[in-house]
């Protein structure tokens, strides 16, 4: 099992646990953590799984892709920074237990 | 090409032994009557089966595909370089967009590609960020009360004149704090900015360019009169003063505030209307509703799900591919049936039935996908939501009295008239 913890605008944290190769959106919604809606399915086509990867963890998780589509949907969230990414492009494996996720204020 | 005749009072076994007759080359899905009578998800259905992508080679909208699977419908609409949105080359509709004839031409991003689509889609995105909407739920909330407090109780009404066209007129008006006694003119550039003449809204492009640049002067002074005057929370107080829209042309300008109109206004009024249809027809998930009015978050995507307002979307392919096996030139027509797409049972359990509790009742196609997948989406949501909040407050049953008539289109999937009767508490 993999460890996540969510933290919310409001600063509520949603610690969970995982099984590894799912995504963090799964992780998010298997969960209920508020603020992740995951409208598509996981298919990065709709952005309403827009995460903020927590600066420590950045590095692992990998920033966003120049012209993918991942940016292509990215550009017309609210509140995106250079650690915005979607959950369900964010795989997690062993290299990323523990790993911390803030959900933006605004989702779509 | 065979005729086809339907007799209005067909069973769905009978009309599915029909369908399955008609030689598979001949099927075309584009004609209006077929969604009028709503016959066409049979139609649907056997091409789902028998040949998922298909293609027609004559229609009255000349040759073109049809994807009708969810998976399929969600790749094309995912990759905008192949499948381009471009007005110029046809546009979003089966019906080609109309380039020439009006000199009016009205720029809308939907029907544009990159990255030009992404620049002017960006400027307008904050204006109706959920945040700042809730702002106006206070509003949209008390007006849609008066509007079915006004509503006789036990007496037949049309529910779609009554009540579906004056709240979305009402929540328009709210949105724009457009002034209230002139709402109506909202509705009617609405209807205008999508009219073809000779469809019953205008008679020529000339009446049509002269009533959109009324439209445009209208706006221009609500605009003028808004500009500099920092925190009004409509959407022209904050394209007036965003950093991002406060010095766009003005043709650009109008034609994003029209998309806003346009793409609120049949979407929300048959929205409306379908929620009611559906209960009906489904009087178990009434009861659900009626002992749990909490359902109406998950009940709303549903009702988007079952109604999908917007049929289809249609792409040009701007270079050879592929799609479900078959190879699509370059400048062929795809068209994405959406309604098709949300009646796949390999993506979507039972998804004939309406079920105001499903798990996943934001898995639908009806708001698309990708890039231009529907920015109001979330606004629409909203409003559907506290209408039905209101409407619950207030009557026990709205009880469908009749059969319902649609639009004859092949694009919006419109309720014409329904009557019902209202049962209070
Ligand atoms: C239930 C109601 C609604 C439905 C079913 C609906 C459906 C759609 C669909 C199918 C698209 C095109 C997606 C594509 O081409 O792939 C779209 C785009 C759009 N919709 Fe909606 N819509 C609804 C309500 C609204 C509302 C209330 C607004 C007003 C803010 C709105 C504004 C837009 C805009 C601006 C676009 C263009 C997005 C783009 O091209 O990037 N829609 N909508
Ligand atoms: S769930 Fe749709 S983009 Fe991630």
């Amino acid at each position: 099992m993999i460890k996540v913890t969510f933290i919310a605008s409001d600063g509520r944290t949603f610690p969970v646990e995982i099984g590894e190769g799912l995504t963090a959106r799964e992780a998010a919604l298997f969960n209920d953590v508020p603020g992740i809606d995951g409208d598509c399915g996981g298919q990065c086509a709709c952005a309403t799984c827009h995460v903020l990867v927590d600066p420590a963890w950045i590095d692992q998780v990998g920033r966003l892709a120049e012209d993918s589509m991942e940016a292509d949907l990215l550009q017309f969230a609210e509140g995106t920074t250079a650690q915005s990414r979607l959950a369900c492009q964010v795989k997690l494996d062993a290299r990323l237990d523990g790993i911390v996720l803030h959900v933006p204020e605004q989702q779509y | 090409m065979t005729t086809l005749t339907i007799s209005p009072d067909q069973d769905s076994a009978e009309l599915s032994r029909f369908v399955a007759g008609i030689p598979l080359a001949e099927i075309d899905v584009s004609r209006p009557s077929l969604f009028q009578s709503d016959k066409i998800g049979a139609f649907f259905e056997r091409l789902r089966r028998e040949d998922p992508v298909h293609y027609c080679a004559e229609s009255s909208y000349g040759p073109y595909w049809s994807i009708t699977r969810y998976d399929d419908i969600m790749a094309v609409d995912t990759n905008h370089k192949v499948y381009s949105s471009e007005a110029k080359l046809g546009g979003i509709a089966i019906q080609d967009m109309h380039s020439d004839q009006s000199n009016l031409e009205l720029e809308m991003f939907i029907a544009m590609d990159q990255p030009k689509h992404d620049a002017q889609r960006k400027a307008v995105t904050p204006a109706v960020a959920p945040s700042n909407l809730l702002l106006l739920e206070p509003v949209i909330r008390e007006r849609a009360g008066a509007i079915l407090d006004a509503l006789p109780v036990g007496e037949e009404i049309d529910w779609v004149k009554s009540v579906s066209v004056e709240l979305t007129t009402m929540t328009l008006a709210t949105l724009f704090d457009f002034p209230w006694d002139e709402r109506a003119r909202l509705t009617r550039w609405s209807d205008v900015t999508t009219a073809i003449p000779g469809a019953g809204i205008v008679d020529s492009f000339e009446q049509r360019r002269e009533e959109l640049i009324e439209c445009a002067m209208y706006f221009k002074g609500l605009w003028d009169q808004r500009t500099d005057q920092p925190g009004g929370t409509d959407l022209i107080s904050m394209m007036a003063n965003s950093p991002a829209t406060r010095d766009m042309p003005f043709l650009e300008f109008l034609g994003n505030l029209l998309l806003l109109i346009v793409g609120g206004n049949d979407t929300t009024r048959n929205s409306i209307s379908g929620g009611v249809l559906a209960l009906n027809r489904h009087p178990d998930q009434y009861d659900k509703l009626r002992r749990d009015p909490a359902l109406i978050g998950s009940m709303v995507p549903e009702i988007i799900r079952w109604q999908t307002p917007l049929t289809h979307m249609r792409r040009t392919a701007l270079e050879d591919s592929e799609i479900g096996g078959k190879r699509i030139a370059k400048g062929e027509k795809v068209v994405m049936w959406y309604l098709s797409g949300n009646r796949d049972e390999t993506a979507i359990e039972q998804p004939e039935e309406f079920i105001i509790d499903r798990k996943n009742p934001r898995q639908h196609l009806s708001f698309g996908y990708g890039i231009h997948r529907c920015m109001g989406n979330r606004l629409a949501e909203l409003q559907l939501r506290i209408i039905w909040e209101e409407i619950q407050k207030r009557f026990h049953f709205v009880e469908v009295v009749g059969e319902p008539e649609r639009l004859l289109s092949n694009l919006v999937r419109g309720i014409t008239r329904l009557p019902v009767k209202l049962h209070a508490h």
